[in-house]
């Protein structure tokens, strides 16, 4: 008699069991909501106070800017083909910042993950370190590295180079080990009974297998990679965006330069991400013929 | 009898061809794929002109950063026209010592003993500066006014490490270093660590060991050893908690502010809740627009109209990842299961309520997943955003870096941003699950 007793006795008690359950979860979505505006606002105003300009004062005027230079570069339209065509090699320099950055990092973050993936690591005992070697590498903004660099080698592409390929490193292993842990062993087993060296068996049993997926994680990493290698050259690592840092610091009267070098960017990224997006997608869903 | 064996061989001599012809792109593929990849680095070695690069590379400098991270020095300076000697640590004003005090290895006096140990001493004398050098001997140098430095050295050959004219003379030892010129006499001794990291000299604290400082602290003296650290001129703590405050409020207001302006305005962008094709298409190419401006141009835009600051860098993020959280969100919710929102509205619900109960569910957790994700690489933009706008952490990295001397400094922000990225992705992560799965049990 005691398994009767114990079950729910009736509708009621069921109906307001939920309610309360209910009830209490609206009050933690709302105490959740309370904090999280007052937490947006309380940043907001110390962000606003901290700031030079308050959001008050230059929110009508955060179009000045781009006005003053679409209009003087309007008035010498003329020029403009000129300055696209005086940049353009700025801009292939940044391309191959990304594309050489992303390369590099894609063959590191193969191997880093490689290495810390259970099951194809040559040496299991150290599959944490090299997942905290990944961590790590994720972790360093590349400003930070190409800085640094950029005291010791002099400015110049191959820092952000450097830099850009660290982190990518890091980020992408991170990605393709994920992948890895997808892959089936039973390639590499096979390749193993019939004597293949470490190198072989990840480079026939293992690459087949997660390639695709690793192509596509590497095109969106260079659509990442060119902003950033943009962002570099305006510390000093060359590129588009030292020209574009050179082209403003002139000031007026130069605006035109400014305006191509904008266009430049803007066109190279939108052009890459579409590429980029198709190619992915035939990677991921397959060619559709 | 003999045409099905024919077609048989046929086949075979077909499919043979086709095998070999697989195999021979498979063969082609694997070998040129690498070497397309390995002709493109060599291209780019060289387009980047790398070999120069070894040319350009300093040496020196690479000396100096490596040996500041771990190292700091102290100056014991003589100026030779008062005859005056000061000691400051790392030759700063911050890290001076009251006039007439120092560490225990200088003895002030007539002449000045400056003791570098292991038998190296220099001494300050009223005229002469002398500097004994165990296994070579002693160097003498008379700074004068009008004929320059008069260096007596104990060989005829002068050493690689000795550097001498008539304006300035510079002695390189593993234990210190000396420099002469006209108007003063300075010495440099190397010690392991980072100085004046808890207190500088005019604190009281300065020097004691951790014990000393707890029973002080019990004694009741905890706020003004706060306070001593907390201000700290030389490392500055106070700025840097600001400075990493600054770097965390950008990354977060720009991350949900974005997200709060993405979401909305995402509903525009997809199929099936915006029947009107224009506004679709609107939609999609001003999120196209604002992600392809890129944040770097957002943040040269925005500098300008509200200058540096955390605001600025806070924008410059919102209004990327606004696009970018549009375009996330409009495919999301163009894949939302339709049979949950008719159930919805087969219960009589009003179109608010229809989004609330039945397309908000089901897309909170690629939403949240999607903004913690970028909260945590926002974390990494911001350092960056701020080092160009003139705010957070990334400012004060690029300060220290610009002085080309504060190393200790620069590798101790290097340390912090790590530090602080990798907890944020801790704590993204973690987030992440405990929202993502309170929601999967509750609705």
């Amino acid at each position: 008699m005691a398994d009767l007793s114990a079950a729910p006795s009736s509708v009621e008690d069921i109906r307001t069991a939920y309610t309360e359950h209910t009830q209490r979860k609206r009050l933690y979505g709302g105490i959740m909501l309370v904090l999280f505006v007052a937490l947006m606002v309380a940043g907001f105003r110390t962000a606003d106070d901290r700031n030079a300009g308050s959001f008050a004062d230059g929110v009508h005027r955060i179009f000045d800017y781009p006005g003053e230079v679409l209009s003087e570069a309007a008035e010498k339209a003329v020029q403009l083909p000129g300055h696209l065509v005086h940049f353009y090699p700025a801009l292939i320099e940044t391309i191959n910042i990304a594309g050489a950055a992303t390369l590099i990092g894609a063959i590191f973050g193969t191997l880093l993950s490689l290495l810390a993936t259970r099951g194809m690591a040559p040496w299991p005992a150290l599959i944490p370190v090299f997942r905290r070697i990944q961590d790590l590498f994720r972790a360093i903004p590349e400003i930070v590295i190409a800085l640094v660099l950029i005291f010791l080698l002099g400015g110049g592409p191959v820092p952000a180079m450097i830099a850009i390929a660290i982190h990518t490193a890091g980020a992408l292993g991170k990605l393709f080990s994920e992948v890895n842990e997808n892959a089936s062993l039973k390639p590499v087993e096979g390749l193993n009974s019939t004597g293949a060296a470490w190198a072989q068996r990840m480079w026939l049993g293992v690459i087949p297998q997660v390639g695709p997926n690793y192509v596509s994680y590497a095109l969106l990493r260079f659509e990442i990679n060119i902003r950033a290698s943009a962002i570099l050259g305006f510390v000093g690592a060359g590129g588009i965006g030292y020209e574009l840092k050179n082209s403003m610091s002139w000031g007026q009267g130069r605006y035109d330069e400014a305006a191509a070098i904008f266009i430049l960017l803007f066109g190279t990224i939108v052009v890459v991400d579409q590429i980029s997006g198709l190619l992915r997608d035939r990677l991921t869903h397959g060619a559709k013929l | 009898m003999t045409t099905p064996e024919m077609t048989i061989g046929d086949t075979n001599m077909a499919l043979k061809g086709q095998m070999d012809g697989l195999f021979l792109k498979k063969r082609l593929f694997n070998f040129g794929l690498p070497a397309l990849v390995l002709l493109y680095l060599t291209y780019v070695f060289f387009a980047f002109d790398v070999p120069g690069l070894w040319a350009k590379a300093s040496m020196d400098n690479a000396r100096t950063l490596v040996s500041d991270i771990y190292s700091y020095k102290t100056h014991v300076t003589r100026d030779n026209r008062s005859g005056d000697v000061s000691v400051a640590i790392e030759g700063e004003r911050k890290g001076e010592y009251p006039a007439g005090e120092g560490p225990a290895w200088v003895e002030f006096g007539e002449t000045t003993v400056v003791d570098l140990e292991d038998g190296y001493e220099v001494r300050f004398g009223p005229e002469t500066v002398e500097f004994d050098i165990p296994g070579y001997g002693l160097i003498r140098a008379t700074p004068d006014r009008r004929k320059g430095i008069q260096a007596e050295l104990p060989s005829e050959v002068v050493p690689d490490w000795i550097n001498v004219s008539k304006n300035r003379m510079a002695v390189k030892t593993p234990n210190g270093r000396l420099t002469v010129t006209r108007n003063r006499a300075e010495v440099f001794r190397y010690f392991t660590g980072w100085e004046l990291f808890f207190f500088t000299l005019d604190s009281p604290y300065y020097g004691q060991g951790p014990a000393e400082l707890l029973s002080r602290a019990i004694a009741g003296e905890s706020g003004a050893i706060w306070q001593d650290f907390w201000t700290n001129k030389m490392w500055r703590h106070q700025d840097v908690a600001w400075a990493i405050g600054e770097t965390l409020l950008m990354a977060f207001l720009g991350t949900f502010g974005a997200a709060m302006i993405a979401l909305p305005l995402a509903f525009l962008g997809t199929r099936n809740f915006m029947p009107i094709r224009l506004i679709r298409m609107v939609t999609r190419r001003f999120f196209d627009f604002v992600r392809g401006v890129d944040s770097l141009i957002w943040t040269v835009v925005l500098a300008r109209a509200f200058g540096p600051g955390p605001l600025t860098g806070a924008l410059a993020i919102l209004i990327t990842d606004t696009g970018t959280f549009g375009k996330i969100f409009s495919e999301a919710l163009e894949n939302v299961d339709g049979k949950q929102i008719e159930g919805v509205a087969s219960t009589g619900a009003k179109p608010i309520q229809r989004y609330r109960f039945g397309v908000i569910p089901q897309i909170t957790p690629v939403l949240l997943s999607q903004v913690l994700y970028f909260l945590e690489s926002n974390t990494r933009s911001a350092t960056i955003i701020g080092a160009i706008t003139g705010g957070g952490i990334g400012l004060l990295l690029t300060q220290a870096i610009i002085t080309q001397k504060d190393w200790e400094e620069v590798s101790y922000y290097i340390v912090l941003i790590i530090l602080m990225v990798m907890f944020m992705d801790w704590f993204s992560g973690w987030l992440r699950k405990r929202l993502i799965q309170g929601d999967g049990d509750g609705h």
